[in-house]
C-alpha cells in the first residue's frame, strides 16, 4: 500500500461539504452521533467497507437513512480493553471506522494508531476524547421541526456547527439533519485573535 | 427382454412418517400432510376415517375432526430419505430415488439367488433402520414394478415374471397413470382400465392425444424401457484426525488439526467444490463432547477450520470433558467453487475484509464482530439486529409489514441497548401516563430523560428540564394474545435545549428508548 505523496480527498457527505473535507490518514472527533454518523456515510455510500468499534447503542435505521452502506459495515460493539489492536486490525481493511474508545487513550497508543492510519490512507472518526485531530465537529445548538404540542411528529432539525480545526479559522454552518442539502456556511473567524503581549 | 430387471422399493405415505418423526407424534394419531391446503399424504388411520389425498383441509377435518395437520416439507422429506437410500445402496449399487419414499434399482437377483430372496434381504436391511412399511416390486419395467410394489403386503414383494407385464397391468385402473387431464378423459370416453388403453392402437393414440399419450400408451403396455438414472454413492467427504495420546489443551488440538484441515479442503477442492457449512465433533474416550455447525459467509479454508476448532473447544470452558481424543470434520452443504470464484480484478477488498475480520475474531471470540441488518418491528431497538460475522441472518421479520405504532422516520441516531429510567410530569407536577384507551392523563410539561440511581431516590428535588415540543403517543400493544403482554405508548419530547428524545410509557413508568441524537 502506498505511503505518503498527495492522496485524493475522500468523498465527503453533501449535507457537510464545505464545513469539513475528510482526507486519508486524517482524524475527526464529534459527540454527536449523528455528525459521527454523516462522516462515515461520506465513504461508505462510495463503496467503502466502514467498521464501528465500541458503539452498541448506533440507530442502524438512522445510519441506513444517512447513507451508511451496511452490507459493508463491521460492528464490534464490545472491544473491551483490546481496542486498540481491534482498531489497528479494522483499519488496515475498511477505509473509515468509528470509534467510541472504551477507556481513556493514552498518547503513546493514540499515536500508533494515527501512524497506522496515515500508512492505511483510512479515515479514523472519534466520539469521545481524542488528543489529536485534525478537525472538532461541535453541534452547537439545534432545532427539530414537524412537531408541535402534541402534533404532528420529528421531521427534520437544522444544526448549527461549528468546525475547529488546530489554530486555523473556525467554520460554522447550518446543517440540515436529515438531508442531503449542502450546508449554510454562516461566518469563517480565527479562533482566537493575536495580541500584542508584554 | 434386453434390458435388466427392475427393483422398486415403496415406502407408503413418507411424507406422513417424515413429518410425524419431525413433531414426534404417536404413529396410531390420524395424520395428514398438507400442500397448499390439501391434503398431500395421510396415514392409514386417517385414511380409515375417509380422508382422501387431493382433499379441502375442512373436508379432511370435517370427516376426521382429530385429524392432526402438519406442513409439507420436501426437503425435510428427501433428507429423512437419505438414511433409506443409503442403506440399500450398501446392499447393491446403482440406485434411482424417483422421490421420497420410492426408489428403484437394477434387480441384483442373481447375487442374492432369486428375486424374492433379494427384496427380502433388502426388507430385512429396512426394518433395521426402523422403516416397519417398506414394499417391493420387480417386473421388467420401472412403471409396472411400482404398480406391483403397490400391491405388495407389507414388508413383502410382488413378482411380475419376465414378459408378463401387459398380463400384470391390464386389469388397472387407467388412474395410476398419474395424469389426471388424459385419465379423466380417457374414462369419459370410456376406457377404464390399462387393458382398454393398451388395446388401442399405437397411431390411433398418437393422432389424439400427442407425444405425451403415446408415452402412457407404452407405460400401459407394460413395453417402457426406461433407463434408470442411477446415482453413484456420495464420495466419503469427512475427515477426521484420532490423538494418541489423548489431547487436553486446546491449543495442542488447535495446532495437530491443522494438516487435517488441509487436506479436508484439498479433497473438497479436487472435486472442484468449496464447503460453506461444516460439523465440527469432538470425542473423547468414545463419546461426543463437543458438536457444531459452523457457517462461512464465502467458504472454509484450512485456517478457517483451525479457528473454528479452536472457537468450539475454548468455548467449551472448564467443563470437565477429559483429553479430545478425535476430532471430526463432516461438510454439511458444499457449493461449486464457480460460484464463490473470485473476478478478476474485483472482490479483492472482500477477502483482504475477511482477513482484518479473522484477526480481530481471533483476539476476541467468534460473536465479536457483528453485521448490522435492518428488520421490521415496533419499537426502533425491535427494527434492527446484530448477526454474526460469517453466519446468515434467520428468522429477521418482514420490514415491507405495515407494523403499526412504529415510529415515522427519521429514526433515532442512537437506540439504547437497555432502556433508561425517566420521568414525565404536567405543568403542575403530576405524572402524565397513558390510559387504556391510549390517551395522554395530561399535557407533558417537564421531563427528565435519564433517571440514575441517585436521583430516584430523592425524585421530587431532581431538577426535570422544560419540554418545547412533543408528539404523540403512538400506542402499540405488543404480542397482546400472550399473558403478561404490556402496552407500551411511545411519546417523542424535544427539551429546551433541543436534544429530542424517544420515551416509551410502559404501564405507570416511563422509560428512555432512543436518542434523536
Amino acid at each position: 500500500m502506498e505511503t505518503g505523496g498527495l492522496r485524493e480527498p475522500m468523498p465527503t457527505h453533501p449535507a457537510l461539504a464545505g464545513l469539513v473535507q475528510m482526507h486519508p490518514g486524517s482524524s475527526y472527533r464529534t459527540d454527536s452521533t449523528s455528525l459521527a454518523m454523516a462522516l462515515v456515510a461520506g465513504p461508505s455510500a462510495r463503496g467503502e467497507w466502514a467498521a464501528m468499534v465500541g458503539v452498541d447503542d448506533l440507530g442502524l435505521e438512522a445510519a441506513a437513512e444517512l447513507g451508511v452502506d451496511l452490507a459493508r459495515t463491521l460492528l464490534v460493539p464490545d472491544p473491551g480493553e483490546h481496542w486498540a489492536e481491534v482498531v489497528a486490525a479494522l483499519l488496515d481493511v475498511t477505509a473509515v471506522l468509528l470509534l467510541r474508545p472504551p477507556s481513556r487513550a493514552d498518547a503513546h497508543t493514540v499515536s500508533r494508531l494515527q501512524a497506522r492510519l496515515r500508512k492505511r490512507s483510512a479515515a479514523l472518526v472519534v466520539q469521545g476524547e481524542w488528543p489529536q485531530c485534525d478537525a472538532h465537529l461541535v453541534l452547537e445548538r439545534q432545532q427539530w421541526q414537524g412537531l408541535d404540542h402534541g402534533s404532528g411528529h420529528l421531521r427534520s432539525r437544522r444544526v448549527m456547527v461549528a468546525v475547529r480545526r488546530g489554530s486555523g479559522p473556525e467554520i460554522r454552518g447550518t446543517v440540515t439533519l436529515p438531508g442531503t442539502e449542502a450546508p449554510l456556511i454562516v461566518r469563517r473567524e480565527p479562533r482566537s485573535r493575536l495580541r500584542e503581549v508584554g | 427382454m434386453t434390458g435388466r430387471r427392475v427393483l422398486v422399493a415403496w415406502c407408503p405415505d413418507w411424507p406422513v412418517i417424515s413429518a410425524m418423526a419431525e413433531a414426534q407424534v404417536p404413529p396410531a394419531r390420524p395424520t395428514a400432510v398438507m400442500a397448499g391446503h390439501q391434503v398431500a399424504a395421510c396415514n392409514d388411520a386417517a385414511r380409515a376415517d375417509g380422508v382422501r389425498r387431493g382433499m379441502r383441509r375442512r373436508d379432511a377435518q370435517s370427516r376426521c375432526p382429530e385429524l392432526l395437520l402438519l406442513p409439507a416439507n420436501p426437503q425435510r422429506e428427501a433428507r429423512d430419505f437419505e438414511p433409506v437410500l443409503a442403506c440399500i445402496e450398501q446392499l447393491s449399487p446403482g440406485v434411482a430415488a424417483l422421490r421420497p419414499g420410492l426408489v428403484a434399482l437394477h434387480s441384483p437377483a442373481r447375487f442374492y439367488g432369486g428375486e424374492p430372496e433379494a427384496a427380502a434381504v433388502i426388507a430385512e436391511s429396512l426394518v433395521g433402520q426402523g422403516i416397519w412399511d417398506c414394499r417391493f416390486g420387480i417386473a421388467d419395467d420401472l412403471f409396472t414394478a411400482e404398480q406391483a410394489a403397490r400391491g405388495a403386503e407389507q414388508q413383502d414383494s410382488a413378482v411380475v415374471a419376465p414378459g408378463g407385464s401387459a398380463a400384470f397391468l391390464a386389469p388397472l385402473d387407467v388412474r395410476v397413470l398419474d395424469d389426471p387431464d388424459t385419465t379423466d378423459l380417457l374414462r369419459r370416453l370410456g376406457i377404464r382400465t390399462l387393458g382398454d388403453f393398451s388395446s388401442l392402437s399405437v397411431g390411433d393414440v398418437l393422432a389424439r392425444f400427442g407425444a405425451a399419450g403415446a408415452r402412457l400408451h407404452r407405460l400401459a403396455c407394460g413395453g417402457a424401457a426406461d433407463r434408470l438414472v442411477t446415482r453413484r454413492p456420495p464420495p466419503d467427504l469427512v475427515c477426521q484426525i484420532d490423538f494418541e495420546p489423548p489431547l487436553s489443551s486446546v491449543e495442542a488440538v488447535a495446532f495437530s488439526v491443522r494438516r487435517t484441515t488441509e487436506q479436508f479442503v484439498q479433497q473438497i477442492g479436487e472435486r472442484n467444490l468449496v464447503c460453506t457449512r461444516v460439523l465440527v465433533e469432538a470425542e473423547s474416550e468414545g463419546t461426543i463432547t463437543s458438536s457444531k455447525v459452523w457457517v462461512h459467509a464465502r467458504w472454509f479454508r484450512a485456517t478457517d477450520l483451525v479457528d473454528r476448532v479452536h472457537w468450539q473447544l475454548s468455548a467449551r470452558g472448564d467443563r470437565a470433558v477429559g483429553p479430545v481424543t478425535t476430532v471430526r470434520f463432516t461438510p454439511e452443504a458444499v457449493e461449486p467453487d464457480v460460484v464463490h470464484a473470485d473476478g478478476l480484478w474485483g472482490n479483492a477488498d472482500a477477502s483482504q475484509v475477511e482477513r482484518g475480520v479473522a484477526r480481530v475474531q481471533a483476539l476476541l471470540g467468534f460473536e465479536a464482530v457483528v453485521v448490522p441488518v435492518l428488520q421490521g418491528g415496533r419499537s426502533p431497538a425491535a427494527r434492527q439486529a446484530h448477526v454474526p460475522w460469517g453466519e446468515r441472518p434467520l428468522g429477521l421479520r418482514p420490514r415491507e409489514l405495515p407494523w403499526p405504532g412504529s415510529i415515522p422516520p427519521p429514526a433515532p441516531a442512537r437506540v439504547l441497548t437497555s432502556p433508561w429510567p425517566a420521568v414525565v410530569v404536567d405543568a403542575a407536577g403530576h405524572p402524565t401516563t397513558v390510559t387504556d384507551r391510549g390517551m395522554l392523563t395530561g399535557t407533558p410539561a417537564r421531563f427528565h430523560p435519564h433517571l440514575t440511581d441517585s436521583c430516584s431516590a430523592e425524585r421530587r428535588r431532581t431538577p426535570l428540564a422544560e419540554v418545547a415540543a412533543w408528539a404523540g403517543p403512538w400506542p402499540a400493544e405488543e404480542t397482546w394474545w400472550e399473558q403478561g403482554a404490556t402496552r407500551v405508548s411511545r411519546l417523542q419530547v424535544v427539551g429546551v435545549d433541543g436534544r429530542a428524545w424517544l420515551m416509551a410509557c410502559v404501564g405507570e413508568t416511563w422509560w428512555t428508548e432512543a436518542a434523536y441524537d
